[in-house]
């Protein structure tokens, strides 16, 4: 009996340790995340900000001060130390963010969530991720101060790990069940690779192939043509290229390969984008020059950003930092302001590759084989053996797509070439323009920028504005890349660069300002080839339409203008609409919503209704004009916004109109009532569940936790309005992710928000308490320290020493 | 009574004592050696050690979380789900250490009956 007592009690033991010392799908490991001693209770609090820590590593004392955001204010003697310092700081505050995006980059997600994250991994590596990285690092450690800050950074941040127990994990951990590893300079490189495939790894190469295919060139060029009707570029119309001496590449005579392509790669957001622009000293109402930028990506707790001030004796920079990345991303110091928008330029192309045999040891090229090289690729996978992926490479790049991915040719595949693989020192650029002082420092600084391109925003205390699309672009051939390519004719390949000085940009330009919001880079003047690879052509117009309406410009212009709503999509559209739809036949209901709709004078404010009615409308109109699209198994992008109105109002009886499906004709004139009635209905159910469908809950923008916007940690419901192609780019979950203004004063006066907190734990008060201000289109005053003597913004202030 | 009461209060300090330098599981170990030590009877050997760890547990994470106006606790609460109530939290914390604790307490004692012949 005591027996058989005792083998039961030693069961139920085991079995009770078991069960809470494990984790169970999405349950955390109970005992382990609930223990008060060393779970999820010891993150309830702030990060300490206050004492003495010591760190290994550091020449000499630096001081942080924080002010009541919980901003750092890092005091250095050097350099070193200060990237030093600001791996540790940054590590205390975003420890698991920093580190999980490059799980995220690297393709490693499955070794911490599982299956699940299995196709999503083998994605990264088949784009050639860690390639990339490689490449960057390469190149990074032919400059050995980089490398040595890049060194002190990783050295800050393991300072940090190293100091942890168990119990001290940032709750991610915790929730997940796994530990921190050290930090690399590998990681940084991944995390550079990450922001690189956001903003610079999408593409329609083999979309545009299949519609090549599918309607003959006529048909593409008046569905995707090259430059829009109207457009208003990034340098301003007329700048005078004679300068240039570099002739466009050659176009070569050849055959490209219309294959038919099933599916493609999952796309980074089309939506990923971003403003910034700059006034002269003559258009402000001060004299000195202003400068802003809003960078618009995913909206995440913790957010991407994380606002620092870095400073050593001499240099004081302050600004938006990427977790992982060394020194200012979007700031200023005492001389200079900069900010970034993203170029959209096409550096990635594809190339079918015919393999020798089977095998896949050689490919094409010429009249000749030349040898693959393989990556082996090892996926470890949570709880289950590691999935070796074995990825083929080319001189062009990874075949991404082939037997073993997302095709069924033995004897052919797409190798990718992307700018992402290329390798560059990009961190340079930020750490120079950290320190730069004029123009010349600028422009100099930007030399090492390789991708993703990016029109950078300039402005100085010096009087001067500047905006360069920088990148390391290819002198492609007019037409080269935008479908996919033969990869065994060498032509093909990307032939040369263009020379970085030839890169568009403009300095001081007459009309007093500078500007970019994704749209088209330059006219049809510029001489290399530029086409509408996914451009903007709203918020641009809008931007630039109000800095030519007055002569001088205040910071509450600048806020008004972040924060404008004006839908200049809609009011292109609606005003036609109204004129031309047979409105006759609309019930009741239907009529009301029209005349609503009718009410709206086209701002996304939150209490409208009629961005709501628009925004269900537009989206049913523009399925019904591309229904044509709807195909199974082969991959297509429907045309642009901005292409598919300027058809529906010069070519309202073109056959694409038409309905594939009816038996009738239909014209845009039809569409307009068939797609009204059709988000009339939508908009009643909607109605029906949710309640009044105004914009703020019609939207519903929320700001969504890093693990797939978990509830407990992501803030929904936020009223902010707005949405995409509107100057207020917050969309349901997009937009706005950091709004900086910055006054060229001496020293200069900034103000910045974003949707978040200085802190990654849910824990803290200050993990999401920037939201709310930043919903309501509020901004705080960043507390530029000229010194580290410590003022009345200080609340408390951690001194950091060697050990 | 008061082999109840010793045991409750050794149990207690142990668990603090072990939880400095153990993982959770240390609540476990220290209801097998009061098991041992002071070795009580029926029910009681399953929920003396239960209370004991359910006062810690519970009473710990209730001071953490109130230093901190139950910022994090709310969120958990959310999490596991139990409808956004701290408290449901730290009660559902107190039982989970209590089960632990009193499960190894009857295997402490099953141990003990072993040994003694």
């Amino acid at each position: 009996m005591k027996y058989l007592k005792f083998t039961l009690s030693l069961l139920l033991t085991a079995s009770i340790f078991y069960g809470l010392n494990n984790k169970f799908g999405s349950i955390p490991p109970i005992g382990k995340f609930l223990n008060p001693s060393t779970g999820v209770w010891q993150n309830e609090t702030d990060e300490t900000i206050t004492g003495t820590v010591s760190i290994d590593g550091l020449k000499d004392k630096v001081t942080v001060h924080y002010d009541a955001q919980l901003i750092p204010h890092v005091f250095a003697q050097n350099e070193n130390d200060l990237y030093r310092a600001q791996g540790y700081i940054t590590a205390k505050h975003r420890l698991w963010q920093m580190e999980f995006q490059t799980y995220a980059s690297a393709g490693r997600l499955s070794e911490i969530i599982g299956e699940a994250a299995l196709n999503y991994d083998r994605q990264q590596r088949r784009r050639g991720m860690g390639f990339g990285a490689d490449r960057a690092i390469e190149k990074i450690k032919e400059d050995p101060e980089t490398t040595a800050f890049l060194e002190a950074y990783a050295e800050g941040v393991n300072s940090y790990i190293n100091q942890l127990q168990p119990k001290d994990f940032p709750i991610e951990y915790k929730l997940l069940d796994y530990q921190p590893e050290p930090w690399t300079i590998k990681k940084t490189a991944l995390l550079l690779m990450y922001m690189t495939k956001d903003l610079a790894g999408g593409d329609s190469d083999l979309e545009y192939t299949n519609a090549l295919r599918m309607f003959g060139k006529e048909r593409f060029d008046l569905l995707y043509p090259d430059f829009f009707d109207v457009i208003d570029p990034i340098i301003p119309k007329g700048t005078d290229w004679s300068f240039i001496d570099v002739p466009i590449t050659e176009t070569p005579e050849s055959e490209l390969p219309l294959d038919s392509i099933s599916k493609t790669l999952d796309k980074p957001n089309p939506a990923n984008g971003s403003n910034n622009w700059a006034i002269s000293g003559q258009k402000s109402y001060s004299g000195n020059p202003i400068l802003a930028n809003d960078p618009h990506l995913g909206l995440n707790l913790p957010s991407i950003w994380f606002v620092m001030q870095l400073s050593t004796p001499t240099h004081n920079a302050f600004g938006a930092t990427l977790p992982g990345a060394l020194g200012i991303i979007s700031g200023f110091n005492n001389h200079i302001s900069w900010g970034e928008t993203n170029a959209t330029r096409d550096v990635l192309d594809w190339y079918k590759i015919q393999f020798k045999d089977e095998s896949c040891k050689q490919y094409k090229y010429g009249d000749d084989w030349k040898a693959v090289s393989f990556r082996v690729e090892e996926i470890k996978i949570k709880g289950k053996a590691a999935y070796i992926d074995s990825v083929c490479y080319t001189h062009h790049g990874p075949v991404a797509y082939d037997k073993n991915f997302m095709g069924d040719n033995k004897l052919a595949g797409y190798a990718m070439k992307w700018s992402g693989h290329m390798g560059g020192n990009n961190q340079r650029t930020f750490l120079e323009l950290n320190k730069g002082r004029n123009y010349d420092d600028y422009v100099n600084a930007l030399k090492h920028y390789t991708a993703p391109a990016q029109n950078f925003v300039f402005a100085s205390t010096e009087g001067d504005i500047a905006i360069w699309v920088q990148g390391k672009l290819p002198n492609k051939w007019k037409g080269q890349g935008k479908f996919l390519m033969d990869g065994s004719n060498p032509k093909h390949d990307w032939q040369s660069f263009i020379p970085q000085p030839f890169n568009a940009h403009t300095k001081n330009p007459e009309r007093g300002f500078v500007s970019s919001a994704n749209q088209h880079p330059v006219d049809e003047s510029y001489p290399f080839y530029v086409y509408n690879d996914g451009y903007e052509t709203y918020r641009n117009r809008v931007i630039n339409n109000f800095f030519n309406s007055k002569d001088t410009f205040n910071i509450q212009d600048f806020k008004d203008l972040h924060n404008n709503n004006y839908n200049l999509k809609a009011a292109e559209l609606l005003p036609y609409i109204f004129k031309n739809m047979d409105s006759s036949t609309l019930t009741a209901e239907e009529l009301n919503i029209f005349n609503e709709v009718k009410s709206w004078d086209f701002n996304n404010n939150i209490e409208e209704l009629g961005p709501s009615i628009w925004s269900n409308w537009w989206n049913k109109l523009y399925d019904l004009v591309w229904d044509e699209y709807d195909v199974d198994n082969v991959a297509l992008d429907k045309p642009f916004t901005y292409q598919t109105i300027h058809l529906l109002k010069t070519k309202g009886k073109d056959e694409f109109m038409d309905i594939v499906e009816t038996p009738e004709t239909e014209t845009a004139k039809d569409l307009f009532l068939i797609s009204f009635k059709k988000a009339a209905k939508s908009l009643m159910d909607w109605k029906a569940e949710n309640g009044d469908y105004n914009w703020n809950a019609y939207k519903s923008t929320y700001v969504g936790h890093l693990l797939q916007a978990l509830p407990a940690f992501s803030r929904f419901n936020l009223p902010i309005g707005g949405g995409g192609n509107i100057v207020n780019a917050a969309k349901k979950n997009h937009g706005p992710s950091w709004r900086m203004i910055v006054e060229m004063s001496s020293p200069p006066t900034a103000l910045g928000i974003y949707p978040g907190g200085q802190s990654g734990n849910p824990g803290s008060k200050y993990y999401d308490n920037f939201i709310d201000d930043w919903a309501a289109g509020n901004y705080h005053s960043l507390n530029y320290l000229q010194s580290d003597i410590k003022t009345d913004a200080v609340i408390d202030t951690q001194t950091l020493i060697s050990n | 009574m008061k082999i109840k009461i010793l045991n409750f209060i050794v149990t207690l300090v142990l668990a603090v004592v072990f939880s400095f330098f153990l993982p959770w599981w240390s609540a476990m170990l220290a209801a097998f050696i009061t098991a041992v030590v002071f070795s009580l009877k029926r029910a009681a050997v399953f929920f003396t050690p239960f209370l004991a760890v359910f006062v810690f547990w519970a009473g710990y994470s209730f001071l953490l979380a109130n230093g901190n106006d139950f910022i994090l606790a709310k969120k958990i609460a959310v999490l596991l789900p139990l409808g956004g109530s701290p408290f449901l939290l730290i009660l559902v914390t107190g039982i989970v250490g209590g089960l632990a604790a009193g499960v190894a307490g009857i295997f402490g004692k099953q141990c003990l009956m072993l040994v003694k012949k």
